[in-house]
């Protein structure tokens, strides 16, 4: 018998309407799919194809429920990932239909036939949708008896996915993330039927930056990585979230580990950030940590023989500090963070500079940099974050229109990059600012607004006059400008960025490459600012600090100190008698050359690194610290949202940069309070923010330099897959980066006389380039290079950066062969 | 007995060089054009409604309504795709018609383009009916020549292009999302709908599909009226149609007859069975229809006929076998179609064929059990209402309609074998 309904009690409010799932009334929101209303009871109907970002599919049939509408039940199950809810709708899950139950039993049947059930060697065994739904709402036993289809396998779709055709369920998620999210559709369903699958064109692999993501998502062990297959059982792996610390994205992320190692990082759910996806750069790269160099143990210059050599901890930091003290006393340090430091560890490095160093030289810019940013940032960045409303994720995702400046966004920080796409898949305007229509400009659906390298402020200037449609889109409330690291290149850039938010209303923010910039900026890792954003020219903010360090009133300098350039000016021209070197590679610096004098010239030079850098062979002391993964902390991502992390990996011994310097610390008579980054995170929380009000700079452009005969202005920006250290030792992932290339416009290529297929070469006084050129749609009269790929690494080889003049010319040798039989021409 | 058998969609077939379009205006050729362009659009899509035409591409859908679904002064454009990649088994009615008679296609385009207020309309060829593609260009270069294509037709203002699409060979483009895709140079799966074409299907623009038959039928109405159109057929499927027969009859071929008519009256127009030999099954509707045996003969053959008696009028394919053929080998053969032609998007129609196949293809070399048998059904079920088109409730139909009336012929099949398959567990 049935008992009468009770009088519905239940509102419904606007927009939504009520349901039966399972004998339970429920209120969805008009337009949510059935699965999901279904999944917020409680009740998990089983799935392959559905996956919550991205667009129904409704292809593999297995969450078949029995709907009623209107009191008439329909004549076929249907499938609850693509059906809507409706107002009256009666559904019946497996739970309560026979039929619905029968249904999905039929499909894991049918779907199973032909899998290998190959389940003891798969890598996804134990973490497998298929695995799990087929033991959950599959038969006990086969009735195939059949032939199973079989295909040659692993087929490699690029150097770093492999692809198991047997496996697949044809569930399409793949195709439609690479088609719908990254916007990278290099794979696609080919044949029909039984023979249907996945592939690639030919000559054409998998070459996503996202191409893990699949992967992921993937829910049978069709498709794998060449990094981990065969590597591990998902249960014998522990899982720890952790941040990803390459792009200032900030991106949640799985570590999966085992004995003291890690197998492989996976993308955590963080909705408000990077939702479920990573890239592949976050997902791939950590094996840097486990090369064969690293520092396990503290080293210092033998006197005798000039070497460094192993040492004890004891022994080093009674080096390091009698060295720097002596070096304070006499014409003061230097402290060069690099990017790549947590907010503990940067906090630390400011501190060390101002108590044990006394100085406020101290920049954690290992790139080019000027005057004009530090300005911008004080004035526009520092301090803002989610909460007193900052750019954001979802605020890009929201906005009318976006404008990136001198910002590559899938290169420099690919989840932007994903915002950017989804946003402009809705209605978000998308213009860059930049020299060529690159894969992101197309991919966002963007307006490219071309321009000289170096002529980006003046092209903003002009945006009211020659593109009153931008400046229009931009006045929309909730508009968004996105400036990247290159426009420290560009004079002028900072100032017309701040000058056409004003005009505008639109909001600004500023995207760093690396993961620790905009944490140091916060934490006073600068020459002008203090923890907490205080100005070090502002005397009460000075007290505030010393008051809170415990330090004597008037013990910290009053003026503010040298940036990356002057420090190692001063290095090298012997104003500095000691350099703190963290992280910095000095061929991402404007002039390698100086920072190599400067390392040279300074009497002391102590460096906390991981692994042997440029800066090793000059070191006095080399103290080592540990990779992220050996240490927890936080990095603020370029929102300014705080990303705490634990310890991965415990009990390797690595210390983290902040023990260091407190230990270092104590060895110069001075307390930091920074034994751990839980410690150091606590004195930076007592200190507070107090950040300074500032003006935005004004700087005007230069004129620009006009290219004469054989010239061109060289445009450039970094890669996300490129020589980056933190991408050693994963040489599938080395694969799918991008081809290294040269671009120039056809009209370039005309002038210069280079035929189709002919190398270039680039040069400067410094040194020279040949490459590969391909025609783009550049202004005339510029070169694009990328900043570090392979042979190019435009800082290395050619002292030039954004903007810069170089000769260019048809290469006249370089090819293997042509050398080889014209050894002695005139080359 | 039966309404007049004066052909009405095959009356030109047989005059000489019937496909140009001399002949064509020589027999009443773009007169109902004229007419239809002197009225409003919206009285072609009521008359169409009145005379309860309905899709002879299968479904039965009603062709007026389907029109009234589009919404006007939307500001989109509109789209008109003839369906014309003819791919049942069994059906052979379209391409003869398109072969003998291209210029009621082509008027019929041009009049239902008028009513839905389209300025391009494509007809989607079976690619492999290479000298059917060939003969439709030519008519439609004929009909451009003549001023009834391009712009301002017949001075009427009213503009129309027309383009003949070849596919690329393959079955499910015959489903009519599936052929939108295809037609923007995708690949031809079938789409989720809603959206459906009305709202969003040629490049997400509202779109009527229709097939051959029912746009050949459109000029024919404008000219004699619904009223007229109503006394052929049965009330609630009126008109004529064009059934192919095809197997063992004595003249197979395309026999127009109104909607309703009886096999054992088709068989009288096609000379009855081949060879006196008696008949044994055959389908209403191409090979994805529910079969039928010799106690169908009189259902009559329209869209309620067919249903009522457990099958569906479908293309109004006949395919006709004598009791010389093995029913399993019939069956085997089509399901080897199906899985051959399954597009591979949704699991039951993918996996399911690839199965059924290989289980029939044993039983029919003598190593089936009866056992068999249920899973055949049992997996048929499992793919009946649960793939993701209608193809893959076409792939059962012959299985289990087939088990359904001639069960002993697959039981007979596994005399010898014992009931549980050797190694099977």
């Amino acid at each position: 018998m049935t008992l009468a309904p009770e009088k519905s009690e239940v509102e419904v409010p606007e927009g939504h309407v009520k349901l039966v799932i399972d004998g339970f009334e429920v209120v969805a929101p008009k337009g949510e799919l059935l699965i999901r209303t279904a999944e917020r009871l409680g009740i998990v109907v089983p799935r392959f194809c559905d996956h919550p970002l991205l667009e129904p599919a409704g292809a593999c049939r297995q969450c078949l429920v029995e709907v009623e509408m209107g009191g008439r039940p329909m004549p076929k199950p249907q499938a609850s990932c693509t059906m809507t809810v409706a107002d009256g709708m009666v559904v019946k899950t497996q739970l309560t239909s026979p039929v619905a139950d029968k249904a999905q039993q039929g499909v894991m049947e049918l779907l199973l036939i032909n899998h290998p059930l190959d389940c003891p060697i798969c890598d996804k065994g134990g973490e497998c949708p298929l695995q799990n739904q087929a033991l959950k709402h599959g038969r006990s036993d086969s009735r195939f008896h059949e032939h199973k289809r079989t295909f040659p396998k692993p087929l490699p779709i690029s150097t770093q996915v492999l692809l198991d055709r047997e496996r697949c369920v044809l569930c399409q998620r793949c195709t439609r993330f690479s088609a719908q999210i990254a916007g990278d559709p290099f794979i696609e369903l080919l044949e029909r039927g039984s023979q249907q699958q996945i592939g690639v064109a030919e000559g054409k692999p998998f070459q996503s930056y996202f191409s893990g993501n699949t992967i992921q998502i993937c829910p049978v062990g069709a498709l794998t990585s060449a990094a981990y297959r065969f590597r591990a059982r998902p249960f014998d792996l522990i899982s720890t979230p952790s941040v990803c610390e390459h792009c200032s994205s900030g991106c949640a992320e799985r570590t999966d580990w085992r004995r003291g190692k890690v197998q492989r990082k996976l993308a955590g759910d963080d909705p408000e950030v990077n939702e479920e996806w990573i890239c592949d750069k976050g997902r791939f790269a950590f094996r840097y940590a486990t090369a064969g160099d690293r520092f396990t143990r503290p080293l210092v210059r033998d006197a005798e023989s000039g070497e460094l050599r192993e040492t004890s901890w004891t022994e080093a930091l009674q080096v390091a500090a009698t060295g720097l003290a002596a070096a304070r006393d006499a014409k003061g340090v230097g402290v060069l963070t690099g990017g790549r430091l947590t907010v503990e560890d940067a906090y630390a490095y400011a501190k060390f500079a101002r108590v044990a160093l006394k100085t406020n030289d101290v920049d954690f810019r290992a790139r080019a940099h000027s005057a004009e940013e530090l300005e911008f940032l004080t004035s526009t960045v520092l301090g803002t974050t989610p909460d007193n409303g900052g750019v954001t994720f979802t605020a890009i995702e929201a906005a009318p229109a976006v404008l990136c400046v001198a910002f590559e966004p899938e290169e420099e920080a690919p989840i932007v990059f994903l915002r950017l796409r989804k946003a402009a898949r809705k209605k978000t305007k998308v213009f860059h600012l930049g020299q060529y229509t690159s894969p992101a400009v197309e991919k966002t659906f963007g307006t490219l607004l071309a321009c000289v390298p170096g002529g980006e402020p003046a092209a903003l200037n002009a945006l009211e006059e020659h593109a009153a449609d931008v400046t229009e889109a931009l006045r929309g409330s909730g508009s968004v400008i996105l400036v990247g690291e290159r426009a420290a290149e560009v004079p002028g850039l900072f100032s017309a960025v701040a000058r056409l938010a004003a005009s505008t209303g639109a909001k600004v923010a500023w995207i760093p490459r690396r993961a620790g910039e905009r944490g140091a900026l916060e934490v006073g890792a600068v020459p002008n600012l203090l923890p907490g954003g205080r100005l070090v020219s502002d005397a009460a903010a000075r007290s505030e600090v010393e008051n809170a360090w415990g330090l004597v009133a008037g013990t910290l300098p009053t003026r503010a100190g040298r940036d990356t350039n002057g420090i190692l000016v001063a290095a090298a021209s012997g104003a500095l008698d000691a350099l703190v070197v963290a992280g910095v590679d000095p061929f991402d610096l404007p002039d390698p050359g100086l920072a190599q004098r400067a390392l040279e010239f300074a009497g002391f030079v102590v460096s906390l690194e991981l692994r042997p850098s440029a800066a090793t062979a000059h070191a006095d002391v080399v103290l080592p610290i540990a990779p992220a993964v050996e240490k927890s902390g936080s990095y603020l991502n370029w929102e300014g949202r705080r990303r705490d992390f634990g310890t991965t990996l415990e009990g390797t011994g690595a210390l983290p940069d902040c023990r260091v310097l407190d230990t270092l610390a104590v060895e110069m008579d001075a307390d930091l309070f920074t034994q751990t980054p839980a410690a150091a995170a606590a004195d930076l929380d007592r200190l507070g923010s107090n950040v300074a009000e500032a003006s935005a700079p004004t700087v005007s452009a230069p004129l620009l330099v006009q290219p004469t005969a054989g010239q061109a202005v060289l445009a450039t920006w970094r890669r996300m897959l490129d020589n980056g250290s933190l991408q050693d030792e994963e040489p599938n992932l080395a694969g799918t980066a991008r081809p290294v290339v040269a671009k120039v416009s056809a009209a370039t290529a005309v002038h210069l006389g280079l035929d189709l297929g002919a190398d270039i070469t680039v040069s400067t006084e410094r040194g020279s380039v040949t490459l590969p050129v391909e025609v783009a749609d550049l202004p005339d009269g510029v070169v694009w290079l990328p900043g570090n790929s392979g042979p190019v690494t435009v800082r290395r080889n050619l002292v030039a950066g954004h903007g810069s003049l170089v000769a260019v010319a048809v290469s006249d040798g370089p090819s293997a062969e042509k050398s080889a039989s014209d050894r002695g021409g005139n080359a | 007995m039966v309404d007049s058998l004066t052909p009405v969609l095959t009356k030109r077939w047989l005059s000489p060089r019937s496909w140009t379009i001399k002949t064509y205006e020589q027999l009443e050729g773009y007169t109902a054009l004229r007419k239809a362009l002197g009225a409003h659009p919206d009285q072609i899509i009521q008359q169409c409604k009145d005379s309860g035409l309905r899709g002879r591409g299968g479904a039965g859908f009603p062709t007026g309504m389907k029109w009234g679904f589009i919404p006007q002064g939307d500001g989109k454009p509109h789209y008109l795709v003839i369906n014309a990649d003819e791919g049942e088994p069994g059906t052979c009615k379209d391409i003869p018609l398109m072969m003998a008679d291209p210029h009621s296609l082509i008027e019929g385009i041009i009049i239902t383009s008028y009513a839905i207020r389209a300025n391009f309309a494509a007809i989607y060829v079976r690619g492999e009916a290479l000298h059917c593609i060939r003969r439709l260009d030519g008519a439609v270069k004929e009909a451009y020549a003549a001023g009834y294509l391009g712009k301002d037709i017949l001075g009427s203002g009213f503009d129309l292009d027309v383009v003949v699409h070849a596919g690329a060979g393959a079955y499910i483009c015959g489903e009519e999302t599936a052929l939108l895709d295809s037609l923007e140079g995708k690949r031809g799966q079938p789409r989720l709908k809603p959206p459906f074409p009305a709202t969003a299907g040629l490049y997400a623009s509202p779109t009527v599909v229709n097939n051959v038959e029912t746009i050949a039928s459109v000029p024919f109405i404008v000219n004699g009226g619904s009223d007229w159109f109503r006394t052929m057929g049965r009330e609630r499927s009126p008109g004529p149609k064009i059934y192919s027969l095809s197997g063992h009859v004595t003249r197979p071929g395309q026999y127009e007859a109104p909607m309703g008519t009886t096999l054992r009256e088709l068989l009288e127009l096609a000379g009855g069975m081949k060879d006196g030999i008696p008949l044994k099954f055959w389908t209403p509707g191409g090979s994805s229809t529910p079969l039928f045996t010799a106690d169908h003969l009189d259902v009559p053959l329209d869209f309620e006929g067919a249903a009522e008696a457990g099958s569906m009028l479908g293309t109004t394919a006949l395919q006709i076998f004598n009791e010389t053929v093995s029913v399993p080998w019939a069956v085997m053969k089509w399901t080897e179609f199906y899985k051959h032609e399954s597009c591979g998007k949704c699991t039951p129609c993918r996996e399911g064929t690839y199965w059924l196949v290989q289980i029939l293809q044993r039983m029919v070399a003598g190593n089936g059990t009866a056992s068999d048998i249920d899973t055949l059904l049992d997996v048929c079920d499992n793919i009946l209402g649960r793939s993701f088109c209608a193809l893959g409730d076409g792939a059962v139909s012959p299985i289990t309609s087939g088990i359904k009336y001639f069960k002993d012929e697959f039981l007979a099949l596994c005399d010898k074998n014992s009931a549980v398959l050797a190694g099977a567990h």
